[in-house]
């Protein structure tokens, strides 16, 4: 699997750390809702199909980069660094909501 | 001034070493700069460290991914977004930013003793770092003067190209012994020498 770094370029799998499901809303750390953070912490949609997730170049520029890869055929179909726009919009799940 | 030890001193044997009957594929060296700094830009600063990069070491750094250039004395490319590595044959190059990169442009790491530099050469120079690196290193994806961060097995490695078969590795300096080993493994075959 290769994931194209926005900075990098093409690079293999192995330079990249998951850093997880790119859908979750961290709740405002101050809030005690337990539904919220069991949400945050637990709920997956678990996709057969697009996924919007967050990998770090951690054997390269060390960026965070929000990744949509497909879970079944594992292609990549975008690529850009996490800080750009906040978490991509594909897939955006209210915290709480079964799959 | 202290003196200065390299960690590959043990293993660290000038020569001709492996398969070199046929010629040397490759020549290894340890370039020991005097001083190594990264410099970081916070967001939007870029421009101006790049401009603060050129005045002091006279580098001129085109817009750009992995963008770099080296002369006589200095070296620097960039390795990440706002990221750059920069050496210097000399002592004192934090020093010589200090002031220069402001906290408003961003930040000065002096690595001088934390990195260690080594330079493969020759005509196999691809060929073997090909073996350690999943990149690509062919002179057309891989410009001479351009840099890159990449790994191998957990030794994170800025590699820069130095020339049309040459190429600048940094690595941990407590990292650097184990990888120059391993890079005498993997020139073995082409034959290589070491000075
Ligand atoms: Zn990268």
């Amino acid at each position: 699997m290769l994931i194209t770094c926005p900075y990098c370029g093409p690079r293999d799998v192995s330079e990249f750390a998951y850093q997880g499901d790119g859908n979750r809303t961290r709740p405002d750390p101050a809030s005690t809702d337990p539904e919220a953070w069991n949400a945050y912490v637990y709920d997956r949609l678990n996709p057969a199909g697009l996924h919007n997730e967050i990998w770090q170049h951690a054997g390269g520029c060390r960026a965070h980069l929000a990744v949509v890869r497909d879970t079944l055929t594992h292609e990549i179909s975008s690529v850009r660094f996490a800080r750009e726009h906040g978490a991509p919009a594909h897939g955006r799940r209210k915290p709480g909501a079964k799959a | 001034m202290v003196e200065q030890l390299s960690p590959l001193e043990p293993v660290f044997r000038p020569g001709s070493h492996g398969n070199f009957v046929d010629g040397v594929g490759v020549t290894l060296s340890e370039i020991a700069p005097g001083s190594i700094v990264q410099l970081a830009a916070w967001p939007g600063e870029e421009k101006k460290l790049m401009a603060t990069i050129g005045s002091v070491t006279g580098l001129k750094l085109a817009d750009g991914a992995g963008t770099g250039a080296s002369s006589e004395r200095y070296t620097a490319f960039g390795f990440a977004p706002g990221k750059f590595l920069v050496s210097d044959a000399s002592e004192g190059l934090a020093t010589a930013f200090a002031g220069k990169v402001t906290a408003a442009i961003g930040t000065i790491t002096d690595l001088s003793h934390g990195r260690t530099a080594i330079r493969i050469g020759g005509p196999k120079s691809e060929w073997v770092l090909a073996k350690l690196f999943a990149v690509d290193f062919a002179l057309a994806a891989f410009p001479q003067g351009s840099g890159i961060s990449t790994t191998h097995h957990d030794v994170f490695t800025q590699i820069q190209r130095s020339g049309p078969d040459s190429f600048d590795l940094y690595v941990f300096r407590s990292f650097a012994r184990s990888f120059w080993k391993m890079l005498c493994h993997a020139s073995d075959e082409v034959g290589y020498e070491v000075r």
